[in-house]
Order: C-alpha cells, then sequence, then structure tokens
C-alpha cells in the first residue's frame, strides 16, 4: 500500500507529549551560578586573588573528581550538565580566604565522590553536597574555620570579627558594633561568597521567581530562623542576638537560597517543604545559641536532609485512590 | 514547543484552542485504506477484486461485531495485515475509488441499538456502542464532548459551532437507540448558545488542559470521582464526541452512513486548519492538500500534541478517531534524555490527580510496576502528558506509565489464563 505515494520520508516516532517547557538540569544549575554572581563578585573585591583562588580552584576540584568518578564508574562524561561546578562554586563561597589548598581538595571530594557519586550521581544524593563537605571539615578541621583567626592579616574597613563568634561568647554587646545595614551591605567577616546579604538575597529571589528554587522552603526557613532568635532574644536580649541579626550573618542566607532548597535532599509536597525549612531554622537557631558550635547551619541542613524522605511521606491523596479499611 | 513564562514560579498553563476555522473539504482520494481489527481469525466475507459501495459494511462475517464501513466506492485492491502501536492486529483493506460515490442500501436506518452497533461502531469520531451492550454494565448517562481533548485540536468545537442542527438530531436517535435520558454536552465558555440548541444539558469546562479528558470531567462537571482504575463505563457514563453525535444524526436522517472525518491539520509553522476528509485518505494526501512537506526526521502526529500518536509512515490512513495531524519539524521535537531525576518536584505540583510522581518514576524506571500501582498511584493516573512536559531531565515519564499500564495488564492477562 506503499508504492505510489510521495516519496518515503523517514519519520522520527517517540511517545507523547510532543511539547516541552523547555526547561532543563544544565539550564538550571547555569541560572544558580549565575545568581551567586553578586555575592561571589562582592567576595572577590573584599579578599581579592585569594578569594578567587578558593572559588576556581573549589570548581575546578569538583569538576575534576566529577570527571575521574564518571571514567572509574563507566557513566556518561557528566560534566557539561554543571552541577559539578556549581557544586564546586558553593562549596568555594562557604570557606574564608585563606582557605589551605589541601582542605579544597579534600572538600570537593567529600562533596562529589562521598556525597554524589556513591549514592549514584546526580539527583540521588540524599545530602546536600557543600554542607555535607562544609560540616566534614567543621569537625575535622575546625580551626580554618575560626574566621577571626584565619581572617587576622585582613583589613577592610570594618570590625574583621566574626559576628556569630562575637555574640557566642560575648554576648549582645560585643556586636552593638555591627549595624544592620552594613551587615547587608557584606561589611563583615566569613566567607568568601556568603557575607554579602543584599546580593544573595537578589540571587534568591531571582532564583523564587523563576521558579528553579522552591520558595516554600527558603522562606520558612528564614521564618524558622526568625521566630527562633525572636523567641531566644526576648527570653535574654543580653545574651542572645535579635532575628535580624541572624538572619544576616553567617550562612543564613547562602543556606537559604542555595543549600537548602537543593532539589534532591529536600521535599516537594507542600506541608513536608513547610516543615522542613521550619525545623531547619529553628535547629540552626538553637546549635547557634545553645550548641558547640558557631554557626549551625551545615549540621541543622544536614540533620532535615536526613528527614526528607519521612517528611515528604506527609502528601495529599492520589485522586480517586482507594483506601482499603483493614 | 512552547516556553513557559519567565516567572516560573507560577505553574505553566496550557489552553485548549477554542475558536475553530473553517473547513476545507478533501476530494475523494483514489485509494482508501480501512483497518479492521482481527478480534477473531478466519475469513471470508470480502476478497481482492470484490467491488465494494461507498457506506458499505465489510466484516469477516457477517455476524462479527468488527467491521468497517468502505468511504468510497470502488475495487478491493490488496487485503494485508497490520499492527497498532500496542501490537493489536488489525487488516488492511485497500480500496481503489471509482470515479463516482455510489452509495450502498444496506444502511436500516431504524433507531434501535442493534443498528448502532452494526453500523456506527466504524462513524467518525469512533463512538463505541458496546457498552451499551455489556450486560455488566448500567450505563445511565451519555456526555458528548463538545470540545477536543486534545490542545490546538478543534474538531468537536467547530462541530458544536456550526452542526448544532446535527448534533440535535443525534441526541434524539441516540435518546431511542440507547433508551438513555440523561443526554450531556460538555462545551467550552463560548459555545453555551449552540450547545443549547441540541436538546442535551449543557455543561461548561475549563479552557485549560487537561480539563477536557474524560476523568476530569467526570470529577469537575459531573462531580463524580472515578476510583482509580475505573473508567467512565464502569460508573455507568459512556462519552462520544459531537462529531459522532453528528454523523449518527445525519445518517439516520439522510440513510447514508458518514464517511468522512473532520481533522484539524496543524503544520510546522503551527498555523492551524479544519479539513474533511474521507476515512482511508493517506495521511500524505491531507498533508500535501495543506501545503506541508515532511522531510527526513520531522515527526507526524496523529491526535494532538500532549496525547497523540507519532506515526511512520505518510501511507497511513485516516481513521475514524484521527481527530488531528500536526507535522512537527525535526528542531520542534521534545527532546528526552536518559538523565536520572533530580526531584524537583514540577510533575508533582502540575499533576491534576495529585500523584507523587518523583517517586513513582523511580519505580516505574526500576521495573517494579506493582509497587507503581499499589503505593505510588500508577493507576490513578489520567493520561495528561503534563509530567513529560514539565520534566527537567527530560525522562519520557508519560511513556513509562504507559509501559507499565501495559505491562501489568499484560501480567493480569497470563494469572487470569493459568487460573
Amino acid at each position: 500500500m506503499n508504492s505510489h505515494m510521495q516519496g518515503k520520508k523517514t519519520l522520527v516516532v517517540a511517545h507523547a507529549p510532543f511539547w516541552h517547557d523547555g526547561k532543563t538540569v544544565s539550564k538550571k544549575y547555569r541560572h544558580i551560578m549565575l545568581a551567586a554572581l553578586p555575592a561571589v563578585l562582592m567576595g572577590i573585591s573584599q579578599y581579592g586573588v585569594p578569594a578567587l583562588g578558593v572559588l576556581t580552584f573549589a570548581v575546578g576540584c569538583a569538576m575534576f573528581w566529577e570527571l575521574l568518578m564518571n571514567l572509574i564508574m563507566g557513566k556518561r562524561i557528566a560534566l557539561s550538565d554543571g552541577s559539578a561546578a556549581l557544586t564546586g562554586l558553593l562549596f568555594g563561597m562557604l570557606l574564608p580566604a585563606t582557605a589551605p589548598w589541601w582542605l579544597i581538595v579534600l572538600g570537593t571530594f567529600m562533596a562529589i565522590v562521598v556525597g554524589k557519586q556513591i549514592f549514584g550521581g546526580l539527583g540521588l544524593n540524599p545530602l546536600n553536597l557543600p554542607a555535607l563537605a562544609l560540616a566534614m571539615l567543621l569537625i575535622s578541621f575546625n580551626s580554618v574555620f575560626d574566621f577571626n583567626e584565619a581572617l587576622v592579616h585582613y583589613d577592610l574597613g570594618f570590625a574583621m570579627t566574626y559576628p556569630l563568634a562575637d555574640v557566642k561568647f560575648f554576648g549582645t554587646q560585643a556586636i552593638e558594633k555591627f549595624s544592620l545595614g552594613a551587615l547587608l551591605m557584606g561589611k563583615q567577616a566569613g566567607a568568601v561568597g556568603s557575607t554579602f546579604g543584599l546580593g544573595l538575597m537578589i540571587g534568591g529571589i531571582y532564583l523564587m521567581a523563576r521558579g528553579f528554587i522552591r520558595w516554600e522552603i527558603s522562606m520558612s526557613f528564614l521564618a524558622g530562623v526568625f521566630i527562633t532568635a525572636w523567641l531566644f532574644h526576648v527570653s535574654d536580649s543580653a545574651k542572645y542576638a535579635g532575628p535580624l541579626f541572624h538572619i544576616l550573618v553567617g550562612y543564613t542566607l547562602i543556606g537559604a537560597f542555595f543549600l537548602l532548597p537543593e532539589d534532591s535532599s529536600s521535599p516537594v509536597n507542600l506541608v513536608p517543604m513547610l516543615v522542613f525549612g521550619v525545623l531547619a531554622g529553628v535547629m540552626t537557631v538553637l546549635i547557634r545559641n545553645l550548641g558547640a558550635y558557631v554557626d549551625g547551619i551545615p549540621f541543622s541542613i544536614l540533620l532535615l536532609n536526613l528527614a526528607n524522605p519521612l517528611l515528604d511521606k506527609i502528601r495529599p491523596k492520589a485522586i480517586g485512590k482507594v483506601v482499603e479499611n483493614a | 514547543m512552547i516556553k513557559r513564562s519567565f516567572f516560573g514560579v507560577v505553574k505553566p498553563v496550557l489552553k485548549y484552542n477554542v475558536v475553530p476555522s473553517a473547513v476545507e473539504e478533501l476530494p475523494v482520494p483514489n485509494r482508501a485504506v480501512l483497518f479492521l481489527r482481527d478480534s477473531q481469525n478466519g475469513g471470508g466475507g470480502f476478497k481482492v477484486g470484490d467491488s465494494v459501495k461507498t457506506g458499505q459494511v465489510l466484516a469477516k462475517s457477517s455476524d462479527s461485531a468488527d467491521y468497517v464501513v468502505s468511504s468510497v466506492t470502488g475495487t478491493i485492491s490488496a487485503i494485508a495485515p497490520h499492527f497498532g502501536t500496542f501490537g493489536e492486529k488489525y487488516t488492511a483493506i485497500t480500496i481503489d475509488a471509482g470515479d463516482k460515490d455510489d452509495w450502498d442500501d444496506g444502511f436500516t436506518s431504524e433507531s434501535t441499538l442493534d443498528t448502532a452497533l452494526r453500523f456506527f461502531e466504524f462513524a467518525p469520531g469512533g463512538p463505541s456502542f458496546k457498552a451499551f451492550a455489556d450486560p455488566d454494565k448500567t450505563i445511565r448517562t451519555v456526555v458528548i464532548y463538545g470540545m477536543d481533548q486534545d490542545l490546538l485540536l478543534t474538531v468537536n468545537q467547530h462541530v458544536v459551532r456550526n452542526e448544532a442542527g446535527n448534533i440535535k438530531k443525534g441526541v434524539n436517535v441516540l435518546k431511542t437507540m440507547t433508551g438513555i435520558d440523561r443526554i450531556v454536552i460538555v462545551v467550552p465558555e463560548g459555545l453555551v448558545q449552540q450547545a443549547n440548541t441540541t436538546g442535551a444539558e449543557v455543561k461548561t469546562v475549563s479552557a485549560v488542559y487537561p480539563s477536557s479528558l474524560p476523568h476530569m470531567i467526570m470529577k469537575d462537571v459531573m462531580g463524580q470521582v472515578l476510583s482509580a482504575g475505573d473508567s467512565p463505563e464502569d460508573t455507568g457514563t459512556v462519552f462520544m464526541s459531537a462529531e459522532a453525535v453528528a454523523a449518527l444524526g445525519v445518517a439516520v436522517d439522510t440513510g447514508r452512513l458518514q464517511v468522512a472525518k473532520l481533522m484539524t491539520v496543524v503544520g510546522k509553522d503551527g498555523h492551524s486548519k479544519n479539513v474533511r476528509a474521507r476515512i482511508g485518505t493517506p495521511l500524505g494526501e491531507v498533508l500535501a492538500a495543506c501545503d506541508i512537506s515532511m522531510n527526513d526526521r520531522d515527526r507526524l502526529i496523529l491526535g494532538g500534541p500532549m496525547k497523540g500518536v507519532a506515526t511512520y509512515s505518510l501511507d497511513l490512513p485516516v481513521e475514524p478517531h484521527t481527530d488531528g495531524i500536526v507535522a512537527q519539524a525535526q528542531v520542534f521535537s521534545a527532546l528526552l534524555t536518559d538523565n536520572p531525576c533530580v526531584n524537583c518536584g514540577e510533575c508533582v505540583r502540575i499533576c491534576p490527580v495529585r500523584i507523587p510522581v518523583n517517586m513513582l518514576i523511580r519505580f516505574l524506571e526500576a521495573g517494579n510496576y506493582v509497587d507503581a500501582r499499589d503505593i505510588y498511584d500508577l493507576d490513578s493516573c489520567i493520561e495528561c502528558g503534563l509530567c513529560s512536559y514539565v520534566c527537567e531531565s527530560r525522562i519520557p515519564i508519560f511513556h513509562y506509565i504507559n509501559m507499565a499500564k501495559y505491562e501489568l495488564k499484560l501480567a493480569e492477562a497470563a494469572e487470569a489464563e493459568d487460573e
């Protein structure tokens, strides 16, 4: 039945649907890197070449580990999806400008090899990769993350003490020297890409508006931090800093917009997202105010990452699902 | 391909095309190919060289439930086996058409269910009357689609807008044939006025995809949520397209079975046009009449962009249920990958029946179809394809879902055979 029709054409078949909204994973990762740029550029302008060195070396190392693991495990080379570069960049943003090279090699190894590839690669990591690497290094090499010590040779024209350390050890009078406006503009000691509050917020708002991260997680996390810090502050304002201070210092904002809403380690249903965010915020302030560590972000994120599969079971019943009562 | 809005925080909204374009009538083709379903073996009934008339019923035996209706007058030139997308067996009957239509007089226009079963199963719009005759089913309602199920297509919108009189005749015939009083027509907002003249109970449906799919109509319009895995027929409702009902009305009125199918043809540039061609017309001829030329590696979709079936040959014919023909250039075809799910949750948030698609796809990829059904709501799926549409990882989720349903059906059939 085919002899006399118009010439044979080789048509490509596939399953429906034949439309797509155009999103891809790699496009998303590029946009997240773009959103991180304001904070990154501020870090580089403050700390100069060492900061640039930390960031680029972290990106390079992360990509190297990814390549190596792809080769060893005989998988498709996945560097072009941008996920390894993003992990490296975010990890670099969490480090002080003085971080030694071996720390970066080790940290990216933890993130890419231990955190990601061992679990099966992209999308299968149960824990947030930069947070995992940071937590491991914080436990093992705490002194590197003593920002007061690390940045002792820098004078950027503002108080070069780490705000979270100040309030933890000396109470709220020690942080009177920081105005909220200055903290917002990044005039505080800290990690390369974590101190420029305004820049991180701009990036975060961009990511939320474009739908690249889930706003429910970021906003509920900030709400959790705010409410818990406020309760502490009300109970003892000489000892505990106020809520806005907690939001603007340490890793809070980079955590809210770049670490916590990472896809594979966070829930997708509404109620679980809100619970996940709020609990992470509460844990963060609890660790900061009561725990042994100066900043609680990496630990609170990892803890909630572990709870994620369980939390995400709280979901609406599918329409039409027949519940069999025993 | 449609891109989402810049502000991705809002869910993408896909709207049905509710403004039908005018219809161009295509000439009778030189040859027509009709697919006769092979539910039983054996032959007879017709052979190569037989001459057939327009409207003549062709079946393997006179009591067979499966038959085709010749759409041209001419001679059978070939009989060959044909296989459907899921391996269904058909007999492809090729008829070389003569110069003029000679109408067969075998059709009795009595309004009985028997007439419907014997003459209208191959009518344009692909209606099925089998549920009415099924002793296991009690049908109480007929719902007429006044809006096409897939995007871009405007076949039923056109029929409601321009052939309300024929639908009215069809509704009367349906009532007599099936003995069913409650006939509902579901139309988009703008067609209520025309629908009001059809004599059916008018209900409106939202123009946002997938509200015209049967399960969504049942839930949102008829107010009855179907249990997972149930079809509307299981709960007493038969769906029929407005085109089929109009064809029924015209056939009984004129004594001639309708043999032409209305279709929306969408070119590679997105321009759409409605045409009416004889069932059995080769797709290539329809495209040529619409000035659409296909190149190697292009895609040709029978149906719409969300639920249609991509086909492999321009020689395949227009079938009674071919509501649309969509041509896509290679560059516009949605690209799939073997990337794993990154758990972004877009699918979960867009799913109209709240399936945890992010979990479901993990079980489907692993081939664990039983858990996919029992724990992650595979049976609730209404097959709209939106999960694949938004998937960032470009996983063919809809494909996996259909494959799992198919495999489970095979397994169930095998189990039933063992017992």
